[in-house]
């Protein structure tokens, strides 16, 4: 092992007193951080990151196997250790009823850091995370970029050697992501060794070292580039699909030959298996103007591919759903309609008269920064919260009109599956279908159809809290579907999710908008907007653009950048806005 | 890079006193604990105060007059003249049943027919007839001794005003010492505090360390080097600020609102308070400790703090009268030596036989709970 790392972890296991015998958070770990450089800790939610990030942070004891953490014993060094190691926990560790400088104060005191040499730290860490004009604000009333920029600064006073961050990427814009990757990287060229927690894998493909986990173990460790590597030549897009490119994405992940697939804007993006560069022929049957290129792989491929390969490509689910049939005097190309749709609370405007419409069996996606409006626009459309002017409309019914006959036309999946924790599956199949009206026989039918088509019968007695991930968002999904409803309205339906059960999920979706269902997302994963057939960029209240994924990604390409992610996309609409809206301030001055 | 850090010490009072002037501004901040501390003592001593008496003042009782001699209207007049009792007159026995069948009278004096005549021979006959409503005994004992007291009462003043000699088997003059006018208020109040301090002490402090493993920022002060006293320092010594703020207001509004008599020092107040304040605040700390929840540690907090100190502190129901299981438990309810301690102070004053050896007591509770927390907080966010 190398002499000068700053965590030497070897055959780390622990298990929670709560888990099963055969269950463990942490399966033989090891991992080895160097300073210099930032180690990236990556894997979907339940991986065992946290438990890692807090055995080394001294805060877990583990149940055995060895850890070193800047020479010390964590457990039985822990005064010392916390002394040497910052931590930034999830939620960033911040007081928010005080303001950013008590927070400053309270951990230099904490850290024992004397009035001198604080003096010149808070300077530094202050111009470093651009928070002097915000010193007496309260840290509940920053964004959620400046309090992470603010977590971070808490987590350096002191300039501890270990820098140990637990996601903090959730819940902050890409632009505040990009902001706080940089300082980062600044510390750990300065010499810091730092390990960086993350549910995203592209993420985690910029650390210069990565530790990859899955179920509480390590599935790799090494520099993302020896994965990337691997998948060399594996991955392709194929593009100017003539038909559907939904049926095509089906019908190629029924073969063989691929791993994986994920649609890009009018694209299909596949995963070949292992040795092949070529999908065999019968997935490019009928599609005779289809161009094959090869891409750069990613890292989420190699994980796919580590972890066994993506679902095939069939729904179940959605071939129990009839075909949606919309009633007389609704028109096909407004089944959701937003008019000038205006919600203020008190003199703040959270969505500032926002127009859109959505065509039957569409994927509409809504899209923008915390805080931005997206969320509010949403439940304004699923009749949870009332315009302050303009109209919502589903199926050709106002919400002001007739909120019931409304609501009853729609499936809504919550963030975070909104399902009783304490319930069975059956029970939760049951109550949601008899709030949606279904009775008798025909409810007892349909749950045993919605048991049978997503595989839950075997879980039917287990309480949907005990469920595992992909089995829980299934059951969700299931109960918005009970009344086979016209539209569905997904609120941030995989966050959380790992990459396999994500995909799945965009199966069943997938599925269900051939039969006509019409599908309105938000999201806040960059590469699962490509699945919209159209996005509105919400950003201030405001829709700042709005057209297919590939037309946004097209606005901000340019001869450094001609071929844009989504993200690319993201970021630079919304900087074009944030200039457009200086100079107009600055003419309103003038 | 500097590495030269401070050498780690067990205990540091730059950190207290940096965390104690968190907790503070958090209060300041919060208006829920200012609410707790300030308006709820005020609410329950109101409602302590005038909804629980155990005096029955001015009972209504009704008179049948049967007889309209000179003897028996100066009776009635008499007894129309006693501040305990409201009197209504009937002439028939009919007619004042139905009153008191109706709740409208608590008890009923019949005066009979030959009452003047049996007055006026003077053999010692005479009598009345009380009846009292037996469904709340309370009141029909106090109907009977009132009717008697008033008979009796009567009947020597008219002795007296007719030179004639009666007497008494046994004359009984009662007095009450510390409270002379035994208005129960007087030891009801203080021992209302008691349990007041109770429930906003646990209540206060239920809710702190609860709050930051909500907010996550209990990670992140684990992930310093705090340790376990500074961090229970901390999480007591506000609160313990904000405890005799609300002990300030109880005191006052007892002395100068409801005229409750204290007779006890300040110092002695202090003393006690801020001993039993070590137990309440530690129960609510332990809550707080073990359900790292602050719903939860709220009610458990309100559970535990309010029913042993309302049934079991010997301020509604004599401990002397509990079964002997019962009264052992009595033992761990701190509010038990409080509530003694407070009706001592306001009513006697500060007589050390009494309050001396519950001091002890709550010398050895406050160790108990605090202790229990000390036991129960961690450095690690496991076992």
């Amino acid at each position: 092992m190398d002499a000068s790392a700053a965590v030497r972890i070897k055959g780390l296991t622990h298990r929670y007193p709560e888990q099963k015998r055969d269950e463990q958070a942490l399966a033989d770990v090891d991992l080895t951080v160097r300073p210099g450089i930032i180690t990236g800790l990556a894997g979907p939610d339940g991986a065992g990151k946290t438990t890692l990030m807090r055995v080394m942070a001294g805060l877990l004891k583990a149940t055995k196997g060895e850890i070193e953490v800047v020479g010390l014993d964590p457990v039985r060094q822990a005064d010392a250790l916390h002394l040497r190691v910052g931590y930034m926990p999830q939620k960033f560790g911040l007081y928010e009823d005080l303001t950013v400088m008590e927070n400053l104060v309270l951990y230099a005191d904490l850290r024992g850091v004397g009035a001198e040499e604080r003096k010149a730290q808070f300077e530094r860490l202050l111009d470093f995370t651009d928070l002097h004009r915000f010193t007496k604000r309260l840290a509940g009333k920053l964004s959620g970029g400046m309090k992470q920029k603010l977590g971070l600064a808490c987590t350096l006073i002191g300039t501890p050697e270990l820098l140990l961050l637990d996601e903090p990427g959730v819940g902050v814009d890409p632009i505040s992501r990009r902001d706080l990757w940089r300082m980062v990287q600044s510390l750990a060229q300065g010499g810091m060794a730092v390990v960086w927690a993350t549910a995203y894998l592209d993420e985690a493909e910029l650390c210069d070292d990565l530790c990859l986990m899955n179920e509480g173990r390590v599935i790799f460790s090494g520099a993302p580039r020896e994965q990337k590597e691997r998948m060399q030549g594996r991955c392709i897009q194929v593009r100017d699909i003539a038909g559907n490119r939904r049926h095509f994405l089906r019908h190629a992940l029924g073969s063989p030959s691929v791993v994986d697939g994920v649609i890009q804007g009018e694209s299909v993006r596949l995963v070949l298996k292992e040795g092949l560069s070529e999908p065999d022929p019968g997935v490019l049957e009928g599609e005779p103007t289809a161009r094959v290129v090869t891409v750069e792989p990613r890292l989420e491929d190699a994980f796919i591919d580590l972890v066994g390969g993506g679902p095939d490509g069939h729904s179940v689910l959605a071939d129990t759903m009839p075909l949606v049939d919309l009633p007389s005097g609704v028109d096909p190309q407004a089944v959701i309609r937003a008019h000038e749709l205006t919600r203020t609370f008190g003199d703040f405007t959270a969505t500032d008269h926002v127009t859109f419409d959505v065509k039957k069996g569409e994927i509409f996606g809504l899209l923008g920064p915390n805080g931005a409006g997206k969320s509010t626009t949403f439940r304004m459309m699923c009749g949870l919260l009332t315009p302050t002017s303009g109209d919502a409309e589903v199926m050709g019914i106002d919400f002001k009109r007739s909120a019931s006959e409304a609501r009853q036309k729609l499936g809504y999946m919550a963030q975070k599956f909104s399902l009783y924790g304490n319930l069975s599956v059956e029970r939760n199949l049951i109550f949601f279908s008899g709030i949606y009206g279904l009775k008798g026989r025909a409810q007892a039918d349909k749950v045993a159809q919605m048991m049978d088509s997503f595989d839950l019968t075997r879980y039917r007695r287990t309480n949907a809290g005990e469920l595992p991930l992909g089995f829980k968002q299934r059951l969700s999904l299931a109960c918005a579907l009970m009344h086979e409803p016209p539209l569905i309205f997904l609120d941030e339906p995989t966050s959380g999710v790992d990459p396999v059960t994500r995909r799945e999920f965009w199966v069943h979706i997938n599925a269900l908008v051939d039969k006509g269902v019409t599908v309105m997302v938000t999201t806040h994963f960059m590469d699962e907007a490509e699945y919209c057939d159209r996005i509105a960029l919400i950003y201030r209240g405001r829709m700042i653009a709005a057209g297919p994924p590939d037309q946004l990604k097209k606005a901000v390409a340019s001869e450094d950048l001609p071929d844009p992610t989504f993200e690319d996309a993201f970021i630079g609409l919304i900087q074009r806005d944030d200039q457009a809206r200086e100079v107009a301030e600055k003419d309103k001055a003038a | 890079m500097s590495l030269a850090h401070p050498p780690v010490a067990g205990f540091s009072w730059r950190r207290l006193r940096a965390l104690c002037v968190k907790e503070t501004r958090q209060i300041l901040r919060d208006p829920s604990s200012l609410l707790i501390a300030v308006i709820l003592p005020v609410m329950l001593l109101f409602i302590f105060g005038f909804g629980i008496s155990l005096d029955t003042n001015r009972l209504r009782i009704g008179v049948v007059m049967e007889d309209h001699g000179v003897e028996a209207v100066r009776f009635a007049a008499a007894a129309a003249g006693s501040p305990y009792i409201d009197l209504v007159f009937a002439n028939s026995y009919d007619e004042m049943e139905d009153s008191l069948v109706r709740g409208k009278v608590r008890g009923i004096i019949v005066i009979p027919q030959d009452f003047t005549a049996k007055v006026m021979e003077g053999s010692g006959d005479a009598a009345i007839q009380v009846l009292a409503d037996g469904a709340e005994p309370n009141t029909a004992n106090f109907v009977g001794s009132y009717a008697q007291g008033l008979f009796g009462n009567w009947l020597a003043a008219r002795a007296d005003a007719y030179g004639a000699e009666f007497h008494e088997p046994i004359a009984v003059e009662p007095r009450y010492w510390f409270n002379p006018t035994t208005v129960s208020r007087n030891y009801l109040i203080p021992g209302s505090i008691s349990v007041v301090m109770t429930i906003i002490g646990a209540l206060l402090t239920s809710l702190v360390v609860a709050r930051e493993w909500e907010r996550g920022t209990m990670e992140a002060l684990l992930a310093t080097p705090i340790s376990r006293t500074e961090l229970l320092l901390s999480k007591s010594l506000p609160y313990y600020g904000l405890a005799l703020i609300a002990m300030a207001i109880c005191v006052l509004i007892a002395i100068f609102i409801m005229n409750v008599p204290f007779r006890g020092s300040v110092l002695m107040l202090l003393l006690s308070t801020s001993l039993f304040l070590g137990s309440a605040l530690g129960l609510g700390l332990l809550l707080s400790t073990v359900t790292r929840n602050q719903f939860n540690a709220a009610q458990g907090a309100l559970n535990a703090a309010f029913l042993p100190a309302a049934l079991l502190s010997g301020l509604i129901f004599e401990i002397a009268s509990m079964p002997a299981f019962v009264q052992a438990v009595t033992l761990f309810v701190p509010a038990r030596y409080f509530v003694k301690i407070m009706q001592t102070l306001f009513q006697a004053g500060d007589i050390p036989s009494i309050v001396v050896p519950n001091l002890l007591f709550l010398l050895l509770s406050a160790i108990f709970w605090l202790g229990l927390t000390a036991w129960k907080t961690r450095r690690r966010l496991d076992g």
